[in-house]
């Protein structure tokens, strides 16, 4: 469904010298990137700000032009059939409002059916469908700009899919929602993976999401595939080590629990690190607990930054995993 | 092209639905846009309370050119006005989401908003136009009125393609938008006096650079009546049509190359 055969992307940045001089140099965006995402596919594409994920979903996409290399989405070159490719995809950009300001929610989506030309009984039946599962009916006549970022978020997603795209591309779909936000955004996107058989990419810094939706990721970092393989694998080699954070009532000497490492230890505050595998939070917590009163707990999961400079620092280069 | 004109109205009317929200501020611009040209045409008027004629034209005359003017220029701005906001559309990522829509992007652009608070100036010319009327005798006939409804719309037209060719320079910078509306808020300004009364170089600019002086000028020499001052060739004033088609000739691939840079540079 996606090809990317050696594609790489360089941008011109002028550096200043002095009052007036500028000097030309090359950054390079995306280097030798490779890789292919199967039919139905869910794959997240992860890895730090500025590692060129957005450079890359925005060649995907048709929007840039890449330097070199090649590109090939549900049978299109993006660069050159944009318009054509644009009928067959879908994409969310973040903060980026696609949706008219000032009017009613309900508004776009009659626009947007125009603008894509979607036969009127598809209209008819996707906008129903999506109502139902985004629960749009309490704020589908409310102007897009009062809406709650929650709200919006589910109006873009409704906006993205009523086209009926093969492909969606979707850039930190759940950043800055509530849990239960989140939990919805998830289900509708499975929803649309299994019963639409829509392929998805999105980039995201949540493991949440990439652990209920992805079943393929990709993880790039300063323009370079680093990880291509599946969620389990990655959790399991870099993800699996989760930290809990306890305040004890009285300073006590860093906690022996077997298994776990202690990591830090901060006044009454101590840092336990532990194995997925090994024990739960609560199996832990019961241990601690044992060994000295708790005031407050708090577990902490390894976010993507995390992961990445866990590859980083194991030294290999895991594509192809 | 039917489906692309229903699109275009359809966008356009949302847009305008959007304006309406805000109702007084809409009245306010309408009213504030009227009084502020026609303090501009009251320049005019002192000019011609000191002097009899500007060059050979009277002021009957200057007030025709300049409501041909002012009523191009606000049809051009109903329809293209909104581009001064493209360094927006471009930095705010408006643009890009433009990409992804199965759309010319020109197209988008055009069909992102409507600048109906230029209602102000559009009645201002035509006040202008009718006060032209009053004191001019124009022996009227069906070539002169076609000429005259063929000129706004011409003019609507040269005005856009200008304005679409130089706000390309978005693409490449941002701050662009000064430079850009040097070009079209200045060449609206020219166009409303006779050009023979501009230094040479300046015409040749106005002439041949920015089509410029086939927006009024030469058409009204024609339905004036009136000899060319500058003794230039009389089919000119019948090619404000070939200009206007020209100049969206233009304006066109000036946007497609825009465009191709931003889209290699990646903005």
């Amino acid at each position: 469904m996606i090809e990317v055969e050696r594609v790489e992307k360089r941008f011109v940045a002028w550096r200043k010298r002095g009052a007036l001089r500028r000097e030309r140099h090359e950054v390079r965006a995306v280097a030798e990137l490779t890789f292919s995402i199967a039919a139905g596919t869910v794959c997240g594409y992860i890895g730090p700000n500025g590692a060129g994920k957005s450079t890359t979903v925005k060649m995907l996409t048709g929007i840039l032009v890449p330097s070199s290399g090649r590109i090939s989405v549900a049978g299109l070159e993006p660069s050159r059939q944009r318009i054509k490719l644009a009928r067959r995809i879908g994409a969310m950009f973040g903060q980026r409002v696609q949706l008219w300001w000032d009017l009613p929610l309900v508004d776009s989506f009659e626009l947007l059916r125009h603008v894509y030309r979607v036969p009127t009984d598809r209209y008819r039946a996707n906008l129903a469908r999506f109502r139902e599962l985004l629960e749009l009916d309490p704020f589908l006549q409310t102007p897009v700009r009062q809406l709650s970022l929650g709200q919006r978020v589910r109006g873009e997603l409704c906006a993205v899919m009523l086209h009926d795209p093969e492909i969606v591309f979707l850039d930190e779909p759940t950043i800055g929602l509530d849990v239960v936000a989140k939990e919805r955004v998830r289900e509708f996107l499975t929803d649309a993976n299994r019963e639409r058989g829509v392929t998805v990419l999105l980039t995201t810094h949540d493991l949440a999401d990439i652990e209920r939706l992805c079943n393929r990721i990709l993880m790039i970092d300063r323009g370079r595939l680093i990880y291509d393989g599946t969620v389990d694998d990655l959790l399991a080699r870099y993800g699996a080590e989760r930290t809990l954070v306890v305040d004890l009532e009285a300073p006590a000497p860093p906690l022996d629990v077997p298994g776990v490492s202690s990591v830090r230890v901060d006044g009454l505050r101590q840092w336990l690190r532990f194995r997925r595998e090994d024990t739960t939070a609560a199996e832990l917590t019961a241990a601690v607990a044992r060994r000295a009163r708790l005031v407050d707990l708090a577990v902490e999961e390894p976010d993507i930054e995390d992961v990445v400079r866990r590859i980083y620092t194991s030294g290999s280069d895991l594509t192809g995993v | 092209m039917g489906d692309a004109l229903a699109v275009y109205g359809r966008l356009v009317s949302a847009a305008i639905r959007s304006q309406l929200q805000y109702r007084l501020s809409f009245v306010l611009d309408v009213v504030g846009m009227f009084l502020v040209a026609s303090l501009d045409f009251a320049a005019v008027l002192i000019i011609f309370h000191n002097v009899p004629r500007l060059g050979t034209f009277s002021v009957g005359e200057v007030a025709f050119l300049y409501a041909l003017s002012a009523m191009s220029f606000a049809l051009a701005e109903f329809v293209v006005g909104h581009l001064d906001l493209l360094n927006e559309y471009v930095r705010t990522g408006t643009f890009d989401v433009m990409l992804l829509r199965p759309r010319g992007t020109l197209f988008q652009v055009v069909s992102a908003d409507f600048r109906l608070r230029r209602l102000g100036q559009l009645l201002q010319g035509v006040a202008v136009f009718v006060y032209a009327l009053s004191v001019l005798d124009i022996h009227w006939n069906a070539g002169r009125v076609a000429m005259t409804l063929l000129t706004v719309i011409c003019g609507a037209v040269i005005f856009s393609a200008v304005w679409v060719f130089v706000i390309c320079v978005v693409f490449w910078t941002v701050e662009g938008t000064e430079t850009a509306n040097a070009f079209t808020y200045g060449g609206q300004f020219l166009t409303q006096y006779p050009i023979d009364l501009y230094s040479q170089w300046l015409r040749r600019l106005l002439g041949y650079a920015i089509p410029m002086s086939f927006v009024a000028y030469f058409p009204a020499l024609y339905v004036l009546d009136k000899e060319d001052p500058l003794g230039l060739p009389s089919f000119l004033r019948f090619s404000s049509p070939l200009v206007a088609v020209v100049a969206v000739v233009f304006a066109g691939a000036m946007w497609r190359f825009a465009v191709r840079h931003y889209r290699s540079a990646g903005g």
